[in-house]
């Protein structure tokens, strides 16, 4: 059996426990735990005037209710604000309950405890709340306006103000480049808002140790180890007496990583004082009014190029709608703005953005992060450009690559990390080669004149992106060898239907010798690994990946240098296969990997057959030596952590053909083509589903969901009913090809690959649309009707 | 303010099961909370999603939209009760074949959809195939591998009635 698995289609070891039922989501736990439900505002800016709770208190099974004016110390403060950035000059996060002023539908008043959530919920539809409503702020322009507030210390509603400028050759701006530039091209763009939408919401579950003084929460979170240290700091808790488990988690995509949410601490409060089990489990329409949004973009374009369409300047300006809080920065933004070159080298380039506040959801990070607006506006000025000089959209494109002779290729501008946005490697006009390939873009013309013979409007179209993945600061691996030749790897981010049992169990089988079977994983357990930053912009297999190959690299050398004594042998001369140590070509001169673990561990006590090697009495040891050599530890185990430089950057193009029907305006995606490259695949089969799946959420994003708020603030479609997911029918078959150009920055030579898949989806469909239907598309998502009122309109 | 409860018995994955539940009790809740199988999930709580599907008298039915006391005494397979004897059954066995889950969170639903779609109709059609996965939602595939997933079972389920007929 061969113990080489890196880049092998293994099939996943998560899956065993999900299909039968015994996975242990959130609400799977704490059978018998009380539950907490919330009162939310049903206004989407009010004072709040009072809090009446009388008429809930004969509920059965009531234990508690909590306003504001309950909590304790830190826990009455504003949230945190998780990523402060000098241009956020008025940063405001939300308070765990609302103080005084609520800022959107959704925000939490009230929290009750009861038996079970049936009668919390009872008790919340009996707590009156007083509100004063005050004017809401709705929409992006309305916000930017400024006219009314949605926080009173907020001058024009901006949080955010940031300008980045990368000057053309010979020091000349991107508006000088752009107005001496041959031909000029200026247009506005919208994108609406979207959300994650996991099919589990988030859930909290505490259990406070009264005996122990100690905590244990289960959250499905994107990052255990920060809402650990969040909990700790709010709570009042040395760090070592609060453990954090993400268990299993039903989807996150982004919505997850953000943290403390107001129950992760107000769960974990309640546990203990109350010194009760309690559990809160998201409802759906919770999710959609007090989780996050995100994508609600305006962009103004201003281009200059060329005969041949290089861009020689480009300057965009950005509206970007952050919701009521702001508790994740302006990572979206920043984002947008640094990811929207893509794979295009540009001459002069202007990128200013304002982010404003409206009395809506908060906006963070969802799968693709910002870079779905960006990719749109690039692709868009590259097809306008096209149709403007009457060339070939993929001709443009090539025109602006980067070639790969040119990485690293420095862009000038400061990346979402802090770090210089520099790609490490990438070919970008091959992938475009293999894109028009599978797709049969030069032979499209005949195709659509042929449907067109027929009375049928078909269109083709293409979209590049480049996506910074693995960004930092850091990831670990802890990995152990125990006395029966059980591998123990654990890592501190969390998962959320990645695979990552799978693809880490790949790693260590590969890099230790031995079969993955041998092999177990856990990640999100801070009981386990308490070092992490979290699982977000496609880091999980680059970070954690990397981190626990390093480990186990140190756990073998360990491994060989203590075998090498036992066979008396130079441990260079050293191999593992299927978990024996034994000289290269000479296999019978080997020993088990389960006993150079014991041997590791010198024992006073012998506690089974094995054991008894290692004791003081078992067998020759030098005389003149300590029983663990210096430097040395005892057991085989390694710990190691991966912290890169800067992101390694993936990339991809996807295309698609659509079809619209001249009468009833529908638009089908009848092909959808992707050429992805993330450098060294670990496991094919689970690249493939990420792209699968996020191209789903790009098409979702591009044909159905939006966020529809009235000038009253109330999200109006705030269920599955009204909130159009894709189901099976609404995704294309996806045709898919893989470039590898390995990553020089990380010893395993991989890129992310997690969020890539949604990325393009809204310019290349936009693209088809507007190449069947001769009409600009400039606003995404487009349904039927919004395409036939652009029909009347042209 | 104290709720009159009912004494439901059911039979769920073969096994007579009790439970005293208010009459407003979903069956999604029954089943994960007072009966402890919790293998059936809950993502909408208005019968979209798909994820809380399970089979009544063998039929697919949302347990989000239903009452427990108004399935009093009838049978119920979840999840769980898809495998027998230990053994996966075609379904279970081909969605992990075809990496057909990701999060898993909706595949429960699924699983039990499409066991009773492939015992009603054992080779189906690309479209027929389509169709009856066309009331679940999933965030996490993009449904390509689940539609893999469901002519593979069929394949295998085939192959099983094949060798269980050529032993008897």
């Amino acid at each position: 059996m061969t113990t080489r698995l890196f880049g092998e289609p293994v099939r996943r070891r998560e899956d065993p426990r999900l299909i039968t039922g015994q996975g242990r989501y959130l609400d799977d736990l704490g059978a018998g735990a009380l539950a907490a439900a919330f009162v939310r505002s049903p206004h989407a800016h009010a004072r709040i005037l009072d809090v009446d709770v009388s008429g809930a208190l004969d509920v059965d099974g009531l234990v508690a209710i909590y306003t504001w004016e309950d909590l304790p110390g830190a826990l009455a403060e504003p949230l945190p604000l998780l990523i402060p950035h000098p241009a956020l000059t008025h940063g405001r996060t939300a308070y765990a309950l609302a103080r005084e002023v609520v800022r959107h539908v959704g925000e939490p008043v009230v929290m009750v405890v009861a038996r079970d959530r049936y009668l919390a919920e009872d008790a919340c539809a009996l707590i009156r709340v007083d509100y004063e409503i005050l004017k809401p702020v709705v929409g992006l322009e309305e916000a930017a306006g400024g006219a009314h507030l949605v926080h009173e210390d907020v001058p024009g509603n901006i949080g955010a103000h940031l300008v980045q400028e990368v000057p053309g050759p010979g020091g000349v701006t991107a508006r000088e480049a752009v107005d001496a530039a041959p031909h000029r091209l200026e247009f506005r763009l919208d994108v609406e808002r979207s959300a994650c939408t996991p099919l589990e919401g988030k859930g909290v579950y505490a259990r406070w140790d009264a005996d122990d003084e100690s905590l244990r929460v289960y959250s499905s979170t994107q990052t255990s180890t920060s809402v650990r240290m969040a909990i700790a700091a709010k709570l009042g808790l040395p760090l070592p007496k609060v453990e954090v488990v993400a268990p299993d988690v039903g989807g996150g995509f982004g919505v997850k990583i953000v943290h403390p949410w107001p129950e992760e601490i107000l769960v974990p409060w309640a546990a203990r004082l109350l010194n009760r089990e309690v559990k809160w489990t998201e409802d759906r329409r919770e999710h959609f009014v007090s989780s996050s949004h995100e994508r609600g973009q305006v962009q103004h374009v201003r281009a200059g190029f060329d005969d041949d369409g290089r861009l020689l300047g480009l300057e965009v300006e950005i509206l970007h709608d952050h919701g009521a809080y702001t508790p994740y920065g302006i990572i979206v933004p920043i984002i947008t703005s640094t990811q929207l070159l893509g794979p295009y080298r540009v001459g002069a380039y202007r990128v200013e953005f304002s982010s404003v506040y409206t009395n809506t959801v908060q906006v963070t990070p969802y799968r693709g992060a910002g870079r779905p607006q960006g990719v749109f506006c690039m692709e868009r000025t590259m097809d306008k450009i096209a149709a403007y000089l009457g060339r070939d959209r993929t001709e443009v494109r090539a025109a602006n690559f980067i070639q790969p002779d040119e990485f690293p290729y420095d862009q000038g501008l400061t990346f979402q990390d802090g770090r210089p946005l520099i790609y490490d490697s990438g070919d970008y006009p091959e992938a475009l080669r293999m894109l028009k390939e599978l797709i049969g873009w030069d032979a499209f013309p005949e195709e659509k004149a042929r449907a067109a013979a027929e009375g049928r409007r078909i269109g083709i179209g293409v979209g590049c992106y480049v996506e910074g993945t693995g960004v930092g600061p850091y990831e670990g691996g802890h990995v152990q060898i125990t006395s029966d030749g059980r591998v123990h790897v654990s890592t501190g981010l969390t998962s959320q239907g990645q695979g990552h049992e799978t693809v880490f169990a790949q790693i260590a089988a590969t890099e230790l010798g031995v079969p993955i079977e041998k092999v177990s994983v856990v990640t999100g357990d801070t009981r386990r690994f308490g070092y992490a930053v979290g699982t977000f912009a496609s880091r999980a297999a680059v970070m954690s990946g990397n981190a626990i190959a390093l480990a186990c690299r140190k756990v073998r050398e360990k491994a060989l240098r203590i075998a090498a004594e036992a066979l008396e042998a130079d441990p260079r001369d050293l191999e593992i296969t299927d978990g024996m140590v034994h000289v290269a070509g000479a296999p019978s001169a080997s020993i088990p990997l389960a006993t150079v673990a014991v041997l590791s561990n010198p024992l006073r006590y012998a506690f089974d057959e094995e054991a008894k090697r290692a004791t003081q009495f078992a067998g020759p040891a030098s005389d003149d030596r300590p029983p663990v050599a210096e430097g040395e530890e005892p057991g085989l185990e390694g710990r190691d952590y991966y912290s890169p430089v800067r992101s390694t950057f993936a990339a991809g193009m996807h295309a698609a053909i659509v079809e619209t029907d001249p009468d009833t305006a529908e638009i089908q995606i009848l092909r959808y083509a992707v050429v992805h490259d993330c450098g060294r695949l670990i496991n094919p089969m689970i690249v493939e589903g990420q792209i699968h799946g996020g191209v789903a959420q790009g098409v979702g994003g591009a044909l159905y969901e939006k966020m529809v708020y009235d000038e009253h603030g109330q999200l109006l479609n705030a269920s599955f009913m009204d909130f159009l997911m894709p189901y099976a029918t609404e995704v294309p078959r996806i045709e898919t090809a893989h470039l590898e150009t390995p990553s020089p920055l990380n010893p395993l030579g991989i890129k992310g690959a997690g969020e890539a898949g949604v990325i393009p989806v809204s310019a290349v469909v936009a693209a088809a649309i507007e190449d069947a239907e001769g009409i600009p598309i400039d606003r995404m998502p487009i349904s039927p009707s919004d395409l036939h009122t652009l029909r009347l309109t042209r | 303010m104290n709720e009159t409860h009912h004494h439901v018995t059911l039979t769920v994955n073969g096994v007579v099961r009790e439970a005293t539940v208010p009459g407003r009790r979903l069956l999604s809740d029954c089943l994960r909370h007072d009966l402890g199988l919790t293998g059936t999930h809950v993502g909408c709580e208005h019968g979209v999603c798909g994820a809380c599907t399970v089979l009544l008298d063998g039929e697919p039915v949302r347990s989000c939209l239903t009452f427990a006391v108004t399935v009093d005494g009838q049978e119920i397979t979840t999840v769980e009760g898809l495998a027998r004897d230990g053994a996966l059954s075609p379904v279970q066995r081909a969605f992990t074949e075809c990496h057909a889950l990701q999060c898993g969170f909706c595949t429960p639903g699924f699983l039990c959809t499409v066991t009773a779609f492939l015992r009603d109709n054992p080779a189906p059609t690309e479209e027929e195939a389509l169709e009856a996965v066309a009331g679940n939602l999933c965030r996490c595939t993009g449904y390509q591998n689940i539609l893999k997933a469901v002519h593979r079972a069929a394949q295998m389920q085939a192959t099983q009635i094949q060798a269980e007929e050529g032993g008897a």
